[in-house]
């Protein structure tokens, strides 16, 4: 046991020797929470509309002020000339253009109905359907209202109108933020953990003083312990470091068990803890350690549900999420921070975590070698 | 001039010998772009709904099956009462709650009013406003459905998707991918690669030779602009045959730009490594530095326009947001360099004054 604790002396000494660790201890949170949460964010505003009314009717003029008068929208620009537009859209200058062909009042009075056209630069395909979405919402108003206009007429053919309300639970405004801020946390935990236990090892091995601490009597165990436990210190240091500034800079709700919270932290650190030690028993230079790190976290975050949402993703990849700690330990955030639940909600993913904990756990230290 | 392909020959042979680092290096872009285009999409199906239906009438039935066929949605379970929404959203699988009002269809035939309340877990913004969107839009095609015969004025919208007639993800996935490797492999390879021979101790070995310091720099990095030539091409391929991502514009064009940012890239590596003396640290610089801003602010992932004014001011700071804008361009709106030479100009300027800024930060001598 004092062996171990020598160990971790002697760790904390050398991770604090190191001039660039504070910094990045205190710093890459603050610049990750920052920069991350203001950025990821897929609220549409401010959609773009080139405006082509080739028929400057009341008609036509009506439905060009609902546009305006969205939130979502700002008309960038109004012109006669629909090659123009096109010609705005080749260069990015906007993203919708409105066109409404000439003699479109008339064929609405005369036929009942008229085409207006939607032209969506759709190379964002997430932000094209959005468009699509809020603009036929637009126009579907816009419709409803021409009817209602005359209720005489609605009443008599016997319109049905069926009223929608919706509201959102948890977090009613929808803020982005108190969304992103709990899976970022995990990110900021998962990228300390990996990077700084995977490099540890490598560096000693590629300087050679791994040599040293081989033929001392530390055995695997003891050294192991002495490797990760500083780490897993720092880990859970940086969470609530992490949630504290996410407290106070972003006002992210904090529903449930803060304990519960820690206690699945812990669990996670060790998993992600041992798959940097494993990752430093089959490497042997940092460039490489870092690579095989960065490989694998970046699939773990892809997948992870942090940005794209997991059950839009196919089935097989889905049962190939099984296998991603990151995964689990989103949801936890989530579930806890946001929703409040509790113990037996998130036993499941809790469980899992212990699974993968306690195999990773095992897997890294059968395959370290005291003998290289 | 000897010499120097000797110092290039030994460098090729660290890398290659490094079968490691080279599986990732090639394999990465393959695996990361299956990733983004068979796994990672934006569009939601089979979203986990809880339907509330106390009537239970052909009305609702209707709107129910029009709701579950929409491949959108995927029934969970029906509920009993509104009760018990809570609990099922904290459940976790259940992202939205259909409910309708009691005597649904009787109160649409009397009154021609009825009401249906569509309840999200919000916990996630995103999809909750997809959902509703979704769940909104087909009520309203079936009241329209239904009105049609009774109306008499009708506006019809037509919609063109333009460039990417499917909306497909992957569209996006593909000038981001690149931007993102081509940094990793110019940037952070070739700072790593530097600052590991000083600490190794062997770059003092190096500055002792007779090869010039412009020449080692170059020796190191010129193996680096190969391998990211390489990666490049190996995305555009796979993102062409297997997704049929277009390349409408030209080819060469498309090149040239890519070396650009190449050389944009390897100068940062340079000017990271001599300021730094150890891998830790210009790992750490790297990643913070380089991959957060280049997936995240570049419009990669995240669209520009819709973040937060002092947001957009940093993002067009970076680098790689020109590139991304470029790429898309030429490769998906077939544009022409007429369309893309500011941001030429922009990365050209970056290359020279990261490359200004490492000749005056670069040390013949190390620092004891």
């Amino acid at each position: 046991m004092r062996t171990i604790l020598y160990i971790i002396q002697k760790e904390f000494l050398q991770i604090f020797r190191n001039r660039s660790m504070l910094p990045i201890i205190f710093v890459v949170p603050l610049v990750q929470l920052l920069i991350l949460v203001n950025a990821a964010t897929y609220e549409m505003k401010h959609i773009r509309v080139a405006v082509v009314d080739l028929d400057l009717s009341g008609t036509s003029r009506r439905l060009v002020s609902k546009f305006q008068g969205s939130p979502f929208y700002r008309v960038q620009s109004a012109g006669f000339s629909y090659d123009q537009a096109r010609d705005g859209m080749q260069r990015g200058e906007n993203d919708m253009i409105l066109h409404i062909p000439a003699g479109f009042e008339k064929s609405l009075v005369k036929d009942g109905s008229a085409r207006v056209q939607f032209v969506v630069n759709a190379i964002n395909g997430q932000s094209a359907g959005l468009i699509n979405a809020y603009s036929t919402r637009i126009l579907l108003d816009y419709n409803r209202q021409l009817v209602m206009e005359n209720p005489a007429e609605a009443a008599v053919a016997g319109i049905r109108n069926i009223q929608t309300e919706y509201s959102f639970w948890y977090n009613p405004k929808l803020n982005y933020k108190t969304y992103m801020v709990p899976g970022i946390l995990v990110l900021l935990v998962t990228i300390i953990g990996l990077l700084l236990s995977g490099m540890n090892i490598v560096r000693e091995k590629e300087i050679g003083t791994i040599e040293q601490i081989n033929v001392t009597p530390i055995v695997k165990i003891q050294f192991i312990a002495g490797k990760l436990i500083p780490f897993w210190i720092i880990g859970l240091f940086e969470l609530a470091f992490g949630l504290t500034l996410g407290k106070l800079l972003f006002d992210i709700p904090m529903e449930g068990n803060l304990w519960l919270i820690f206690l699945s932290a812990s669990v996670y650190l060790l998993v992600i803890l041992s798959f940097g030690l494993l990752v430093s028993t089959v490497t042997y230079t940092q460039q490489q350690a870092m690579l095989v790190s960065f490989f694998f976290m970046v699939v773990f975050i892809l997948m992870s549900g942090l940005f794209t949402s997991i059950e839009s993703m196919p089935a097989w990849a889905q049962h190939l999420d099984r296998l991603n700690p990151l995964m689990y330990f989103i949801r936890i955030m989530r579930m806890v921070l946001l929703k409040g639940s509790g113990f037996a909600d998130i036993s499941p993913h809790f469980r899992a975590l212990v699974i993968y904990a306690v195999a990773s756990l095992g897997l890294a230290i059968a395959r370290y070698r005291k003998v290289s | 001039m000897k010499r120097f392909a000797g110092f290039i020959v030994k460098e090729f042979s660290h890398i290659f010998r490094d079968y490691r680092t080279l599986l990732i290096l090639f394999g990465m872009p393959a695996v990361q772009l299956m990733l983004f285009g068979y796994v990672l999409t934006n569009e939601i199906r089979d979203a986990r709904i809880a339907i509330f239906d106390p009537s239970k009438d052909a009305v609702t039935r209707k709107i129910s099956d029009k709701v579950l066929s929409s491949g959108y949605f995927k029934l969970d379970r029906n509920l009993n009462s509104v009760s018990e929404i809570d609990a099922v959203f904290r459940e976790g699988n259940v992202k939205l709650a259909l409910v309708f009002e009691p005597g649904f269809a009787e109160k649409l035939d009397k009154t021609g009013n009825a009401r249906i309340q569509i309840l999200a877990d919000a916990s996630d913004p995103n999809t909750a406003n997809l959902l509703v969107n979704y769940l909104t839009g087909i009520v309203s095609n079936y009241l329209i459905s239904v009105n049609s015969s009774r109306v008499s004025q009708q506006i019809i919208p037509e919609v063109r998707m333009m460039y990417n007639g499917q909306l497909k993800g992957v569209f996006m996935f593909v000038p981001g991918l690149m931007a993102m490797l081509l940094m990793l492999i110019s940037a952070l390879m070739t700072s790593l690669s530097i600052t590991k021979e000083k600490e190794l101790g062997t770059m003092e070995l190096l500055l002792v030779s007779p090869l010039r310091p412009a020449q080692i720099i170059v020796g190191k990095v010129f193996p680096y602009v190969f391998l990211a030539f390489i990666d490049a091409c190996i995305v555009l391929t796979l993102g062409n045959l297997v997704f049929g991502v277009p390349i409408r514009g030209s080819v060469g064009l498309l090149l040239l730009e890519s070396l650009l940012y190449i050389s944009m890239a390897l100068s940062l590596g340079i000017l990271i490594s001599s300021i730094t003396n150890s891998q830790q640290i210009a790992m750490m610089i790297s990643l913070v530095a380089l991959m957060l801003p280049t997936i995240l602010l570049s419009g990669f992932i995240f669209p520009v326009e819709n973040m937060p004014w002092i947001m957009q001011v940093l993002c067009h700071l970076m680098p790689p947001k020109y590139y991304i804008t470029i790429i898309k361009s030429i490769m998906l709106q077939g544009n022409g360099f007429m369309y893309v030479w500011k941001e030429t100009v922009v990365l050209l300027f970056f290359t020279g004054l990261f490359l200004a800024l490492s000749i005056r930060k670069f040390n013949v001598r190390l620092s004891v």
